[in-house]
């Protein structure tokens, strides 16, 4: 059930693994999440499916280590098995052929734009995919971005790979430039797809952006996942996980998310004590 | 009374109605352990002689399942307890989780001709269904069922709640091939994640649900139908003779006021799930994080209500204050949970409405404004309608703030079947006798078709699915 093929880093505090799943890898669509127990105690989670193989009955996750069940996760070995994998869940990406869509990917968000981006292209769109991330290290997946992508631009904050900035501004010349773009998809931090936003307001630029609020059950039935789009709440994850960025609200977003922060806290620690949560015998970051 | 009844004395002495034993109010508000401890074998034989045996048995009319309800108490009073065991389970299936969470005051027992003549109390037909039921799994569950030859059919059923598990344990008795696909992790619907422990232990949902599952029903979690596949895709591609949807009433409903996204603002539904399903009362053992709040608010008169009142003092609140904006004469809630929330110390504001939840700059709730209400006229349901007091408000503070005020039909079957009838409130139209909905070979039943009730009413409804399927397969 559910058995973890492949595991490793690919950045720091950034894992992937290939799950066996062949169900769920055939309903997938973009835009897709599935919701993950690691263990009988385990929290449940939601991660977007970075990409799914109908036929070898495979799906991929990338994750950032952050709280205890992504810890945990990054702690498990090949051949070991999730407890629980429910999906796909939520409403698939709307593609079809725009013109031109810039996907634009912060950090660990690249991870669920690929497939958008792969299913973009294959509607005909015409593609530019802005990739970035705070340092080199921490820039993932950007050789499969680019592989199904017509143009693909990298930015680091620090300028140690590709372009000194953050993606906003490589967006701002892409537009000051005279790009036509018909769609712009920004999946990252929160900051981040909010900056997009501001700069795809100003130049009126419909914007998908994919939000990760909390979950519990990811099928409606709880509410955890209240977003604000338009001043209207919706539920992230039967509603989303994709909404109009210009309406979204993200500073309540941003407050939601810090909801639980005393408690993750306190169940990371208690993981970090346990043999399996000491991080000491884990390899270095191999980036 | 009539004047000719008057000189007929009772035959035998009057009996009391036997009292359940229980833990004591102040200790279980701090546990989560069952609140109802059970009669014993004893008692239980003292309360079935209270029964009257009547020959028109009124009391089977109130039961949705029609549990032979005189010939099992007869036979608890004889003391062969496996006897009233099988009794109740020739129609029902799962007597241990409605011997607890059954409405029996307005249902059997409302009808039980020692209350109705105005003699008394009625005979307490759920604590003795709860003791039997109880007792057969404690003592080796009797024989096990004779299951018939394969019939070759096979039933989908959509939902593992009381509805499903119910007509998945009438199915396969009579030879067909079922499965349960379910979309949590653990089998159970609302008895897992919305009924607390401390009224319906989770190790008996499990019981209930293993028993099934020795019977040969297959159960797949961690499946959500409208997702990974459709209704349409059951009956086309995976060629399942029939498909029953007992999703139940899974959308909370919201009370449509500012402030309601604050940190610290669940719905019910929310609530309870971290805490029962995710265990997040025993955090950080189990990883799900729960607000454990000092001051909680909990809007609503339902059980639901009620339960999450409840569990919010036993995750250690200080204050746990119920608002209700009728009085509590139109709570919904049954009597027996009413007096136990009232017991374990949880405060009721009544005739107060919502208008507001403020927060704070990080975000969080700090405080419920109200409106005072007061009674009018009768509504529609004939209970009095509530009606503002002008300008009288008040504010109640709080960290944590619950609405438990409904739930909806959950979208996600309706909208991803092909012409299934659905009414303007998103739920399934079907006919109430028989769980046929507009759609061939598609049947339904439970909070799907009624809007959101009872488990007994879920499992009633999964009864007449059932039947109505044995008769159109030519089982009966």
């Amino acid at each position: 059930m559910f058995e973890i093929l492949e595991i490793g880093r690919i950045g720091p505090g950034v894992d992937r693994a290939v799950i066996q799943a062949p169900e769920i890898a055939r309903a997938h669509n973009p835009g897709q999440f599935i919701i993950l127990r690691c263990h009988e105690d385990g929290e449940r989670i939601p991660l977007t499916v970075a990409d799914a193989d109908a036929e070898k009955g495979t799906i991929t996750l990338v994750w950032q280590e952050v709280g205890v069940t992504t810890y945990y996760f990054g702690s498990m070995q090949a051949g070991d098995c999730l407890q629980d994998l429910c999906g796909p869940l939520g409403t698939p990406t709307h593609i079809e052929n725009f013109g031109t869509v810039v996907g634009i990917g912060g950090g660990i968000g690249v991870a669920p734009l690929y497939p958008i981006t792969k299913g973009m292209k294959a509607a005909g769109n015409h593609v530019i995919s802005i990739v970035g991330a705070r340092t080199k290290e921490l820039l993932n997946m950007t050789e499969e971005m680019g592989n199904v992508s017509h143009e693909l631009l990298i930015a680091t904050d620090d300028g140690s790979y590709g372009i000194h900035g953050f993606v906003t501004q490589v967006l701002q010349d892409l537009i000051d430039k005279g790009t036509k773009i018909d769609l712009c998809v920004a999946i990252g931090p929160v900051p981040m797809m909010k900056a997009v936003c501001n700069v795809t307001r100003e130049a009126d630029l419909p914007t998908v952006v994919s939000l990760n609020p909390i979950m519990v059950d990811g099928t409606g039935m709880c509410g955890a996942c209240r977003v604000e789009v338009g001043g209207k709440t919706m539920f992230g994850c039967v509603d989303g996980p994709e909404f109009d960025g210009l309406k979204v609200d993200f500073d309540l977003l941003t407050k939601r998310l810090a909801m639980y922060k005393g408690p993750e806290l306190v169940a990371l620690n208690k993981f970090k004590e346990t043999s399996r949560g000491c991080q000491c015998q884990i390899p270095e970051a191999t980036a | 009374m009539s004047e000719q009844e008057k000189p007929k004395k009772p035959k035998k002495p009057r009996i009391p109605r036997q009292k359940m034993p229980e833990q004591d109010a102040l200790e279980r508000a701090g546990n989560f352990s069952e609140v109802a401890l059970g009669y014993s074998d004893d008692i239980a034989k003292v309360e079935a002689e209270r029964c009257l045996q009547c020959k028109k048995p009124y009391c089977m009319k109130g039961c949705p399942v029609e549990v032979e309800i005189p010939s099992f108490v007869e036979a608890v009073k004889a003391g062969d307890f496996m006897e009233a065991a099988r009794i109740i389970k020739t129609t029902n299936s799962l007597p241990r989780i409605a011997g607890r969470v059954c409405p029996q005051e307005s249902q059997c027992e409302l009808t039980c001709v020692l209350f109705k003549k105005g003699k008394g109390e009625a005979c307490a037909i759920g604590r003795l269904e709860r003791f039997v039921a109880d007792y057969a799994a404690t003592h080796g569950e009797g024989k096990p069922v004779d299951l018939p030859k394969p019939t070759g059919l096979k039933v989908a059923v959509v939902g593992s709640g009381p509805a499903g598990l119910t007509l998945a344990g009438q199915l396969i008795t009579k030879g067909v091939a079922v499965t349960v696909f379910e979309a949590l992790h653990e089998l159970g619907g609302v008895l897992v994640y919305g009924i607390p422990e401390f009224r319906l232990p989770k190790a008996i949902v499990r019981a209930e649900v293993d028993e099934l599952a020795k019977l040969g029903v297959q159960f797949k979690t961690n499946w959500v139908i409208g997702r990974i596949e459709t209704v349409d895709d059951l009956l086309e591609k995976r060629k399942y003779d029939a498909v029953f949807i007992g999703t139940g009433a899974g959308a909370p409903t919201f009370l449509r006021i500012p402030g309601e996204n604050l940190n610290g603002v669940y719905s019910a539904n929310e609530f309870l799930t971290r805490n029962n399903l995710m265990k997040a009362y025993l955090f950080p053992q189990a990883d799900t994080p729960i607000a454990r709040g000092r001051k909680v608010v909990v809007f609503g008169g339902g059980n639901v209500a009620m339960d999450s009142a409840r569990t919010a003092l036993r995750l250690g609140a200080e204050e746990v204050t119920i608002v209700y904006r009728r009085s509590m004469e139109e709570l919904p809630a049954r009597a027996e949970e009413v007096h136990h929330a009232e017991e374990e110390g949880v405060i009721f504001k009544l005739l107060a409405s919502p208008l507001e939840i403020m927060g704070n700059e990080a975000g969080w709730a700090v405080g419920v404004k109200c409106r005072q209400m007061k009674l009018g006229e009768p509504d529609d349901s004939g209970r009095r309608r509530p009606v503002p007091v002008e300008g009288e408000t008040f504010e109640v503070e709080c960290d944590t703030a619950i609405v438990a005020i409904g739930n909806a039909a959950n979208p996600l079957v309706p909208s991803t079947t092909k012409a299934l009838e659905i009414n303007k409130w998103g739920n399934i139209v079907a006919d109430l006798e028989t769980g046929k909905t507009s759609k061939d070979r598609v049947w339904a039943g439970g909070d799907i078709v009624t809007g959101a009730a009872t488990v007994i009413l879920a499992m009633g409804a999964g009864r007449k699915s059932g039947l109505s399927m044995i008769d159109t397969f030519g089982l009966g």
